[in-house]
C-alpha cells in the first residue's frame, strides 16, 4: 500500500517537475531543519506554518510525505528527502523539488522522521487549504466533511479562498453553507457576522442550530454592588424566582467564595461526633441528642468556642444576596451578535417547531394505519357477528410467521413478500374458518363465553408458536427498497417501510369497501348484520356467511402480521401486544362500521403520539393516560364515536 | 316463617367442615407445627391457593351470579398486595435501619431515620426521597385499612363510570382490561413512587418476628383458610336473601329488573366493590406469603385466568369457584413445576412444561362447549339433583349460557 503511494507520489513529482523552479521548498525545510528534525508536537507549528504557506507547489506533498512517516533526512547534509524502501535495508531518496531519485542509501546514514499523532493531526489541519482545492471530488468532499465536524477559525481564510474555483455545483453549495457558518463563529468583523446570521435566518439546518447556540450560551455571575460594566449582560436574575431559586444564589455566592458555605445538617454531625467529650458534647449528653433543637444548641456552643464555623442563619443569607447583584452574561462578547442570534434561533424555533408538527401528524398517521391493519379483522367479525375473538392477535402472529417461514423457503426478500402476503391470507383464512366450524358457531347465543372460547384457543396457540418456533425472536426482514427514508428536511422524515404500511392499509379500505358495497358476499353479510332471522328468511345462509366473514376477517389479521413483522420482531406475543390497543380501537370507534375503525384507530394513534410528545421521555404513561382517556371518552359515546342506529344497533 | 341462614345454605356448612379439616391435615403434616410430611414451601403453594380460592369466589359473585365479567379483578389482588406490602417493606426496613443507626456515635433524629429508610427502599429506582403515596406507610392499622380502601375506591370510580353510562357485556370485559393494563403500565414506570418493575420484595419477612418461615407459612394459611371461610360465607350470604335474588335477576335480564323499579347501577356497584374487596383482602394474604409483588401480577393475562377457573370450577355456584380455582391452579404449578412425567411419542417427547399451556386452552374450550356447568356439574350427577323441569330443559346460569331454543333443538 505504501509502496503504491509513494510510487504515485514519484509520478506526481515527474508531472510537476517542469514547473519547479523559482519557489523551491527545500530552503524551507533547511530553514526549520531544527526543529522538524526533533519532531516535538510543542515546538513544530512554525515550521508546518511555513511550509504550508510557502506557496510551493510542493508544499503538499512535502506535508502528505511528513503526514505518512516517508520524509527523510541524510544525516551527512541534513536535506530532507522522500523516502522509499529499496533491497537489503536500503533506501531510495527522491528530491521533493525536482522529484528525482537522489541516490540510495543505507538506513544508518538516513534518518527517518516521524511525526506523532498530534504533529499528524496538525499537518492534517495544514493540509486541508490544499484539499480544498484538490482536482479529486472525493477529496474536496472530505475536506468539507472534516471541516464540518471540527469548525475552526484558521479554515475560514482557505474556505473563501476555494470558493471561487469550485467546478462541482453541490460541492459549491456546500462551501458556501460552510463559509456562512464558519463567518458566524468566527469572522473578526463583526457586522459579516450579523449578516451571516440574518443570511441563515430560517434554516433548518442542525448544523446552523449547533452554530449559534453557542453563541447565545450563558453564564450566571454575581457581582458586588453594582452590575461591572464590559460585560455582555443577558439578563438580571432576582433571586427567588422558579427559576433561581434563593438556594441557587446562595449557592452560587459560596462558589464563588463571596459568602461562607452553609452548615448542613451532615456537617453538624460530624462536628458533634468529632468533639464527643466523655459521652458529652458541648455539656450535653449525646443520648440527647436525637433531635434537631438539641443538635443546634450544642454546635452553636461549639462554634462559640471556634471548634467549628458559625451556622449561616437566615439574616446572614437575606444579607449576602440583597449586597449582591446576580446576572447572566453571554461567553459572547458582542450585543450585535447575541441579538441577532437570539432573534435567528426564535425564528428557527417557530419553523422547527412547525416541521415537529408535521413530523408528529405523520407518525400518528403510520400508527393510525398500524392499528387499522391490526383492528379491521377484529372490526369485521365483532360488527358483523358480535363475536369478540381473543385469538385474534394469535391470528397475526400466524401470518407474521407464515412470512418467516416463506422467506426461509424463498431467499429473495422482494418475491418472498410477494408470496408471503397472499399465503399469510390463506392460513389465517383457513384457521379462521376451522375455528369458526368448531367452535363459535356453538356459542353465537352466547357472546361471553365466546370471548373466553376463544381466549382458550389463543393460549393454546400462543404456546404451540412458542414450542415450534421457540422463544426468540424471528427476522422477517424487508426488501431492500422498503430500508432508509423519506426525508424532507432535518426536521421531517419517515421511514418508507411506514409509508408501505400506510399504503397497505389504504388498500385494504378500498378492499373492504369493495366487497361489502359491490359484492354478493357483501350484500349478504350487511343482511345478516341487520337483521339475521330476516335474511335467513330471504335464503340468505346465515352460517356461510358467519363462516366466510370470520374467515375474511382473520385472513386480514394474517396479512397484518406480515406487514408488522416488517418493522417489529416476529415473537409468540407479537399479537397480544397489539390485541388490547386492536380491542380499544373498534371500541372507540363503533362497532359494524368500517369508517368507525377509521375514526378510532386515528383517534388512537394521534392520541398516543399526542401524550408521547408532550412527555416523551415516557411512553409508559402514555399508553396508561391514553387507557384512562378511553374509560372516559366511553362515558360519552358508549357506542363508540359512529355508532348504529335503528334496530341494527340491537339492544 | 324465616328459615335460618345456614338452613338455607347448607352448603356453607359442608364448605366449612371440608375447608376445617384441610386446615387441620395440613397443619398436623406441616414442618412447623406437625409431623414435616409437607414441606415448607408446598404449604405456602397450598395457602396462596386458599387466596386464590378466595378471589374465585369474588369473580364468581361477579360473573357467575351477576353476570358482569370482569376481566380486571387482579388489579384489585394487586393493590391490596401492594398496600399490605408497603407497611412490611417500611417496617422491615425501618427496624434494619434502627439497628444500624444506632451504632454510629451521635443517635439518629426521627428525620434521619425516614430518610434513611427511603434511600434503602428507593435506592433501586434512584431516588430516596418517599412518595405521597407511602404517607400512612408506618401505620399498620391504617395501611390495613387501605387494603380495603384503595381498591374499593377504584371499584367505586370505575364502576359508576361505567355501569352509569350503560356498559354492558362485552364491552364492559374489555374496559375493566384496559384498567388493569393501565394500572399494572402506570406501576411499572419507575415515578409511580413502588419501585417500578422492582416491585415490593422480602415481603415474607414479618417485621419484629423471629419464628422461621416454618411456622409463618402455617400461621398464613390459618389467616388464608379463615379469611376463605369469612368470604365464602359472606358471599353465600349476600346471594341468599333479596339482595340475591335482583342480582340473579339483573344476569338473566337487566331491562327486566331496571323496569320493575329496581336501580340496577346501584346494585351492581355494591357487587362490583363488594368483590374488588375480597379481591384485595385475597391479594394482602397472598403475597406476603409468595413474597415479592411487581406490576406484571396485574397483568390482564392473570384475570382472563380467573375467569377460566371460574368457569371451569362451574359459574354461578361459590364452591365450583372455590374447586375450579383450586384444582386448576395447583394442577398448572403441577405441570409447569416440571413434575409431571414426560409422555415419550417415539419421534417426539411430550414435555409438559411446554404442553401444559396447549392442553389448558384446549380442555378450557372442550369446557366451555360440552360442560357449560364446569366441574360444579359433577356434583350435580353426584347428589342426583336436576334442575326444576320448568321448560323442559336445563337452562344454564346466564344470558351467555345454554339458552331454551338451543337445548331444545
Amino acid at each position: 500500500m505504501k509502496r503504491l503511494y509513494l510510487l504515485g507520489l514519484a509520478a506526481l513529482l515527474c508531472c510537476v517537475m517542469a514547473a519547479a523552479q523559482a519557489s523551491d521548498i527545500q530552503p524551507i525545510l533547511q530553514e526549520h531543519k531544527q526543529i522538524i528534525a526533533k519532531s516535538a508536537r510543542k515546538t513544530i507549528a512554525p515550521a508546518i506554518d511555513a511550509i504550508a504557506k510557502s506557496g510551493s507547489p510542493q508544499a503538499q506533498t512535502v506535508l502528505e510525505t511528513w503526514a505518512a512517516k516517508a520524509m527523510w533526512m541524510r544525516k551527512s547534509d541534513g536535506v530532507f528527502f522522500a523516502g522509499e524502501k529499496a533491497e537489503d535495508k536500503q533506501y531510495r531518496l527522491f528530491d521533493f523539488d525536482s522529484g528525482e531519485v537522489a541516490g540510495t542509501y543505507p538506513k544508518a546514514d538516513l534518518k527517518q522522521i516521524k511525526p506523532n499523532s498530534g504533529i499528524r493531526a496538525m499537518i492534517g489541519t495544514a493540509l486541508v487549504q490544499f484539499q480544498l482545492i484538490d482536482p479529486d471530488a472525493a477529496r474536496r468532499q472530505a475536506a468539507l466533511t472534516s471541516i464540518q465536524r471540527d469548525p475552526e477559525v484558521r479554515f475560514l481564510a482557505p474556505l473563501r479562498a476555494s470558493i471561487e474555483g469550485e467546478p462541482d455545483v453541490k460541492l459549491l453549495a456546500q462551501k458556501r453553507r460552510l463559509e456562512r457558518l464558519l463567518t458566524i463563529s468566527f469572522d473578526k468583523n463583526t457586522e459579516a457576522r450579523v449578516n451571516a446570521i440574518e443570511e441563515m435566518s430560517g434554516d433548518l439546518g442542525v448544523d446552523l442550530r449547533a452554530t449559534l447556540n453557542p453563541l447565545v450560551a450563558t453564564t450566571r455571575d454575581v457581582a458586588l454592588g453594582e452590575v461591572p460594566s464590559g460585560l455582555n449582560i443577558a439578563d438580571i436574575l432576582a433571586p427567588g424566582t422558579e427559576f433561581f431559586s434563593r438556594t441557587d444564589a446562595y449557592d452560587l455566592l459560596v462558589i464563588k467564595s463571596l459568602a461562607q458555605p452553609k452548615v448542613t445538617a451532615n456537617d453538624i454531625r460530624n462536628a458533634l461526633a468529632a468533639n464527643i467529650d466523655g459521652g458529652r458534647v458541648a455539656g450535653i449528653p449525646v443520648a440527647r441528642l436525637d433531635n434537631d433543637t438539641a443538635r443546634h444548641r450544642a454546635y452553636d456552643i461549639l462554634a462559640k468556642a471556634g471548634q467549628a464555623p458559625a451556622r449561616v442563619t437566615t439574616d446572614d443569607v437575606d444579607a449576602a444576596l440583597a449586597s449582591h447583584v446576580f446576572f447572566e452574561s453571554y461567553y459572547e462578547p458582542s450585543p450585535d451578535v447575541t441579538t441577532a442570534a437570539n432573534a435567528s434561533l426564535t425564528a428557527i424555533g417557530l419553523r422547527v417547531g412547525l416541521n415537529q408538527t408535521l413530523d408528529l401528524a405523520l407518525d400518528a398517521l403510520s400508527l393510525t394505519s398500524i392499528y387499522f391493519l391490526a383492528a379491521i379483522g377484529l372490526a369485521i367479525t365483532f360488527g358483523v357477528m358480535g363475536v369478540i375473538n381473543m385469538a385474534h392477535g394469535e391470528f397475526i402472529m400466524m401470518g407474521a410467521y407464515t412470512g418467516y417461514v416463506v422467506q426461509r423457503i424463498i431467499p429473495d426478500h422482494t418475491l418472498s413478500i410477494i408470496v408471503a402476503i397472499p399465503l399469510a391470507f390463506v392460513v389465517t383464512f383457513t384457521a379462521g374458518v376451522a375455528m369458526e366450524r368448531l367452535v363459535i358457531r356453538w356459542l353465537y347465543a352466547r357472546p361471553l363465553e365466546t370471548l373466553l372460547a376463544t381466549f382458550g384457543i389463543s393460549i393454546a396457540l400462543q404456546q404451540l408458536a412458542k414450542n415450534i418456533f421457540g422463544t426468540q425472536a424471528r427476522p422477517l426482514t424487508a426488501p431492500e427498497w422498503l430500508n432508509g427514508a423519506f426525508t424532507m428536511n432535518d426536521v421531517v422524515s419517515i421511514s418508507y417501510i411506514r409509508i408501505a404500511i400506510f399504503i397497505l392499509a389504504l388498500i385494504f379500505l378500498g378492499v373492504f369497501l369493495f366487497i361489502m358495497k359491490r359484492t354478493r358476499l357483501g350484500l349478504e353479510t350487511r343482511a345478516v348484520t341487520q337483521n339475521s332471522r330476516m335474511a335467513a328468511s330471504m335464503g340468505i345462509n346465515p352460517g356461510r356467511v358467519n363462516m366466510l366473514t370470520f374467515g375474511l376477517g382473520s385472513g386480514i389479521a394474517g396479512v397484518a402480521g406480515v406487514a408488522i413483522g416488517l418493522f417489529a420482531k416476529v415473537t409468540s406475543e407479537l399479537g397480544s401486544d397489539y390485541i388490547v390497543q386492536s380491542f380499544m380501537t373498534v371500541v372507540v370507534g363503533g362497532v359494524g362500521n368500517i369508517w368507525g375503525t377509521l375514526a378510532g384507530a386515528a383517534m388512537i394513534g394521534f392520541l398516543q403520539k399526542g401524550i408521547e410528545w408532550l412527555n416523551p421521555s415516557n411512553t409508559l404513561a402514555a399508553q396508561t393516560y391514553m387507557i384512562v382517556f378511553i374509560i372516559i371518552f366511553i362515558q360519552f359515546r358508549p357506542r363508540g364515536i359512529i355508532a348504529l342506529k335503528g334496530r341494527a344497533a340491537g339492544d | 316463617m324465616q328459615r335460618s341462614f345456614i338452613a338455607k345454605n347448607p352448603s356453607v356448612l359442608i364448605f366449612f367442615a371440608c375447608l376445617a379439616l384441610f386446615t387441620l391435615a395440613v397443619t398436623v403434616l406441616s414442618e412447623g407445627f406437625g409431623v414435616g410430611l409437607a414441606s415448607t414451601s408446598f404449604v405456602k403453594t397450598l395457602g396462596k391457593t386458599l387466596c386464590l380460592c378466595l378471589i374465585a369466589v369474588a369473580m364468581d359473585l361477579i360473573w357467575g351470579f351477576t353476570g358482569i365479567l370482569s376481566l380486571g379483578h387482579f388489579a384489585f389482588f394487586g393493590l391490596g398486595g401492594y398496600m399490605i406490602g408497603m407497611w412490611l417493606m417500611y417496617e422491615r426496613t425501618r427496624l434494619i435501619v434502627v439497628e444500624s443507626l444506632s451504632q454510629t456515635e451521635i443517635p439518629p433524629t426521627p428525620s434521619e431515620v425516614v430518610d434513611a429508610i427511603g434511600n434503602q427502599i428507593f435506592g433501586v429506582v434512584g431516588s430516596s426521597e418517599f412518595p405521597m403515596i407511602w404517607a400512612f406507610a408506618d401505620s399498620l392499622v391504617l395501611q390495613l385499612a387501605l387494603v380495603v380502601l384503595v381498591p374499593g375506591l377504584l371499584a367505586l370510580v370505575f364502576g359508576w363510570l361505567a355501569f352509569r353510562s350503560r356498559v354492558t357485556g362485552v364491552y364492559l370485559s374489555i374496559l375493566t382490561q384496559a384498567m388493569t393494563l393501565a394500572l399494572a403500565l402506570y406501576l411499572f414506570q419507575n415515578d409511580s413512587g413502588l419501585r417500578g418493575n422492582n416491585g415490593l420484595s422480602g415481603l415474607q419477612n414479618l417485621p419484629g418476628v423471629t419464628a422461621s418461615q416454618d411456622f409463618v407459612s402455617v400461621w398464613f394459611l390459618w389467616a388464608s383458610a379463615g379469611a376463605l371461610g369469612l368470604g365464602y360465607a359472606l358471599a353465600a350470604w349476600a346471594v341468599s336473601g333479596k339482595f340475591g335474588s335482583v342480582v340473579r335477576g339483573i344476569r338473566d335480564n337487566e331491562a327486566r329488573v331496571r323496569f320493575l323499579g329496581y336501580s340496577v347501577e346501584t346494585y351492581k356497584l355494591v357487587i362490583f366493590v363488594l368483590t374488588a374487596c375480597l379481591a384485595a383482602i385475597a391479594g394482602a394474604l397472598y403475597y406476603p406469603q409468595a413474597g415479592i409483588i411487581n406490576p406484571a401480577e396485574m397483568a390482564p393475562i392473570a384475570s382472563v385466568y380467573l375467569a377460566v377457573w371460574v368457569a371451569i370450577g362451574g359459574r354461578g355456584r361459590l364452591y365450583g369457584a372455590v374447586i375450579g380455582a383450586a384444582f386448576v391452579s395447583l394442577l398448572s404449578t403441577w405441570f409447569t413445576g416440571g413434575q409431571a412425567p414426560d409422555i415419550p411419542l417415539g419421534f417426539y417427547t411430550i414435555k409438559w412444561v411446554d404442553w401444559w399451556l396447549v392442553l389448558l386452552g384446549l380442555s378450557f374450550v372442550a369446557v366451555t362447549l360440552f360442560a357449560p356447568k364446569g366441574m360444579g356439574g359433577l356434583i350435580d350427577l353426584w347428589t342426583r339433583r336436576k334442575s326444576p323441569n320448568r321448560h323442559g330443559l336445563d337452562l344454564g346460569p346466564d344470558e351467555g349460557a345454554l339458552r331454551e331454543q338451543e337445548a331444545s333443538k
